[in-house]
């Protein structure tokens, strides 16, 4: 005992019964700054926080969150994928080539709608699979690898599509976001469904609890038996499909699959999940933290356009946001972002 | 080089006097003070937390002391901001490498100095100021190898000749004997001798009595952060340094297997290795029954923990089978030795045992997840619930299971490694150095569990550095160069285990 009370590691005895309780409080650090931007919002603009304008919101966050959840999972096992956002427009683009006619610049195959849907997943867990094939069992660097493949698909989709535009004939694709139900597309749905299902999973499976031993000290996750590779190269497969059905919920808020779907929001992803306090080190971080990450910047991003900045200014404005946010958060939460 | 009085009457090398430091409400240290004559080696002892590390690291210039003061050679110590008046007084040598692993040797010594006055780095001149170094405190290194593939024996002398160049004669050695194999400890000490002989002086930190009494002349106890005694160690005793450290009457309690009753004759047997080899060892065959502790002892590089780890699967046979209750096991897989009932306490708690900075909780259940509940569920309720449980059982002193496991001291770091452990109710532990870095008290505690799941019924194989560990062994088994030498039955003599680990002949 008295060599705990000189212990100045062990400091924090005295107070043993708050730990729990505050632990809830550091997951939603961000509500606040969420507030605080909805009301400067409310303040430029009388339509800000109408409930079609939050809706927008949600909707546009939906695509985005999906993907900041694949990205997540992967970096909570202490690895993580750039691709993501390629293959959030590689799978649709390829799903919806083999559907639609030749005349919409499809491939000409006209395979049913829900074979296209199916494919818009097989072809992201496939991105996965070669991902968590090359990181895991090659054991090359998650970086480089991510990136290559990253340009890969981008290369592909606008090759195959020759740079063009699909929009004609889209409608199985495009479902997910323009299908309500009580008054929020199912994508919206989808996207609180799967953050609540993979939410609970964390907390509550021990697969979940394996991802953040894993990301937490690998070597010390194998000595206690769980099946490291096959769990890490398993969650990159997850990641993927996720992407895929971010892209989805991506297309259908645009309404159309441009060439470019998902160009440059990589940058969105990781900043929402470590704005959100997971750290890019693994074994650290929530999905609540995540989603609350990926609210504040869609709503940051609405913000911007009710202000009606200057849209050639916007990408940088953009990111200078996430630049503070980032500070911000990291002297909130308190612990170095590394 | 600065001049050294003549006599031990002579200005000591440091004096601290009446040093306090608080963090917080916490007492880290209150009114040490510490005296440490010229050419001596002063050996400062204390259980984990007693205060050794915050002494060390006021004493070179880490942080401040907030009460009393420190002198080197009669000068009080310059402020924290000159760190190179520091340097030139006093360093210390971590057991964690303080190089650039993947720089030279020689570059590595004149670090942030490599071109001396001049603008450009002169390689040529460069590796020769470092051999010449190298070569004025006999240190057998050659200048253009990567620090990284240093031994630790070589890398700590490194450290210590660049200590020196700064003009340091003062060296504080934090555990340097932890990761050598005895010889490499023998070499170790003879070059601290001689080091001695030219008028060096070093604060000797370790966790092991015999080389106190082996390689220092006056030894500082501390205990819950406060002196207790300061003596040439020809005076005290190595009971009555015990009872310093851990404050009770009474030198450490182990049970001698010899003590307790035979092992029944029909005991169920429990693991059969049959001619296991693998990398660093070969042919090895031995029979584990209920309520047997078999121990393995031998060098660092004899391979006894090679052929531990091999039986829980964290490496992969080359050749021969391990049996657990007659069935043969997967080789090299974990999971399955789990499922077959052993648990496993790893060679490295830091490494591969914990993760330091999630909770008790977390870390007490990760081998167990699988059975918390149906289906995989392996609530936050369920896991809590397990750690409390396993706070008790084990006297694991934290504040709560949700505490990171950083927090905690090593011995109790430790007794969370073998807590889950012995989660899964396994047929057959396997500990790998389940005391290593820990204090006397837990090294005591630990060792009483092990007792204990033994009488349950458990088979335990130990795999030790620490002759204390293998005294609860029924055999111990001596491994050399990969291959099982001797055999002693419980109640050997330390001498006599000693020298076949070491392969000399006793005469």
């Amino acid at each position: 005992m008295t060599e705990l009370m000189t212990d100045p590691k062990t400091s924090s005895f005295a107070a043993p019964p708050k730990r729990r309780k505050f632990r809830w409080l550091r997951e939603l650090a961000l509500v606040p700054a969420l507030i605080v931007v909805l009301i400067i919002g409310g303040l430029i603009s009388d339509t800000f926080l109408t409930f079609g304008s939050i809706v927008g919101i949600l909707s546009a966050s939906a695509a985005l969150s999906m993907v900041v959840l694949g990205e997540s999972l992967v970096l909570l096992t202490g690895k993580f994928d750039l691709s993501l956002e390629s293959t959030m427009g590689m799978a649709p683009a390829l799903g919806a080539m083999l559907v639609i006619p030749v005349a919409s610049s499809g491939f000409g195959t006209e395979i049913p709608g829900f074979a296209g849907i199916l494919a818009v997943l097989v072809a992201g867990a496939a991105v996965g699979f070669v991902n968590g094939f090359l990181i895991v069992k090659l054991k090359l660097n998650a970086f480089i690898v991510t990136l290559a493949m990253l340009t890969v698909l981008r290369g592909t989709q606008i090759g195959s599509t020759q740079g063009k535009t699909l929009f004609d004939q889209l409608d199985v694709f495009t479902a997910l976001a323009t299908t309500t139900f009580i008054g929020l597309p199912m994508s919206v749905w989808l996207a609180a469904a799967l953050f609540a299902a993979f939410g609970l999973g964390l907390r509550y499976h021990r697969i979940g609890r394996s991802l953040y031993a894993i990301g937490g000290n690998r070597e010390a996750a194998r000595a206690a038996g769980i099946r490291v590779d096959r769990i890490s190269w398993g969650v990159f497969v997850v990641a993927g499909v996720l992407a895929a059905l971010g892209g989805l919920a991506y297309t259908g808020y645009v309404g159309a699959l441009g060439a470019d779907q998902g160009d440059g929001l990589i940058l969105q992803v990781f900043a929402a999940a470590v704005i959100g306090g997971v750290s890019l080190d693994g074994g650290k971080g929530t999905l609540v933290g995540a989603l609350t990450g990926v609210l504040l910047l869609q709503t940051v991003t609405n913000l911007l356009q009710v202000a009606q900045v200057p849209p050639e200014w916007l990408k940088a404005i953009y990111g200078v946001i996430i630049l503070v946010a980032l500070i911000i958060s990291r002297y909130a939460g308190g612990k170095a972002q590394t | 080089m600065s001049a050294l009085p003549a006599g031990s009457a002579a200005v000591p090398v440091v004096s601290a006097q009446g040093v306090g430091k608080r963090y917080g409400p916490t007492v880290a240290l209150s009114d040490v003070s510490l005296t440490v004559h010229p050419g001596e080696s002063h050996a400062l002892v204390g259980r984990n937390g007693a205060g050794k590390s915050t002494l060390v690291s006021i004493l070179t210039g880490l942080s401040k002391t907030d009460t009393g003061h420190v002198e080197f050679g009669g000068v009080p110590a310059p402020p924290l901001s000159k760190q190179d008046d520091w340097k030139r007084a006093v360093a210390c040598v971590y057991q964690h490498a303080m190089v650039v692993p993947q720089l030279t040797v020689a570059e590595n010594l004149f670090l942030n100095r490599q071109s001396g006055r001049g603008f450009a780095i002169g390689w040529q001149r460069l590796r020769r100021q470092a051999r010449e170094l190298l070569d004025s405190w006999d240190v057998g290194v050659d200048v253009d190898t990567p620090a990284g593939e240093l031994s630790v024996e070589d890398r700590q002398f490194v450290e210590i000749a660049r200590a020196l160049s700064y003009g340091a004669r003062f060296i504080v050695l934090d555990e340097p004997t932890a990761q050598l194999d005895s010889q490499a400890i023998d070499r170790l000490f003879a070059r601290m001798r001689q080091m001695q002989a030219n008028g060096v002086t070093f604060l000797f930190i370790s966790h092991h009595l015999h080389e106190v009494y082996e390689v220092c002349q006056a030894v500082t106890v501390l205990r819950d952060a406060k002196h207790i005694l300061t003596a040439p160690v020809a005076e005290v005793g190595r009971a009555e340094l015990i009872d310093a450290m851990t404050g009770e009457q009474g030198g450490l309690s182990v049970r001698d297997a010899s003590t307790r009753e035979a092992l029944d004759a029909d005991a169920d047997e429990v693991l059969a290795v049959d001619g296991l080899s693998g990398d660093g060892f070969s042919g090895v065959t031995f029979r584990i029954h209920r309520g047997e502790v078999i121990g393995l002892a031998g060098s660092n590089a004899s391979g006894k923990h090679q052929v531990a780890e091999t039986v829980y699967g964290l490496r992969s046979p080359s050749s021969g089978t391990v049996r657990v209750d007659g069935k043969p096991l997967k080789p090299g897989d974990i999971p399955a030795a789990i499922r077959a009932g052993i648990g496993c306490v790893p060679r490295d708690r830091h490494h591969e045992g914990l993760v330091l900075e999630h909770s008790i909780a977390d870390n007490a259940t990760l081998s167990i997840l699988d059975r918390m509940g149906k289906g995989g569920l392996a609530a936050p309720a369920a896991r809590y619930g397990r750690a409390v449980q396993a706070l008790r059982d084990y006297d694991i002193v934290a504040a709560d299971a949700d505490q990171p496991v950083s927090d905690l001291s090593g011995g109790n770091q430790q007794k969370v490694v073998l807590a889950r452990a012995l989660a899964g109710d396994p047929r057959l532990v396997v500990l790998i150095n389940p005391t290593a870095g820990v204090d006397v008290k837990s090294k005591e505690a630990l060792l009483a569990v092990v007792d204990r799941v033994r009488a349950e019924g458990k088979a335990v194989l130990i795999v030790s550095d620490e002759l204390d560990d293998l005294r609860l062994s029924d055999r111990v088994l001596v491994l050399r160069a990969g291959a099982v030498v001797a055999e002693h039955r419980a109640g050997w003599s330390d001498g006599d285990l000693v020298a076949d680990i070491e392969g000399v002949e006793r005469g």
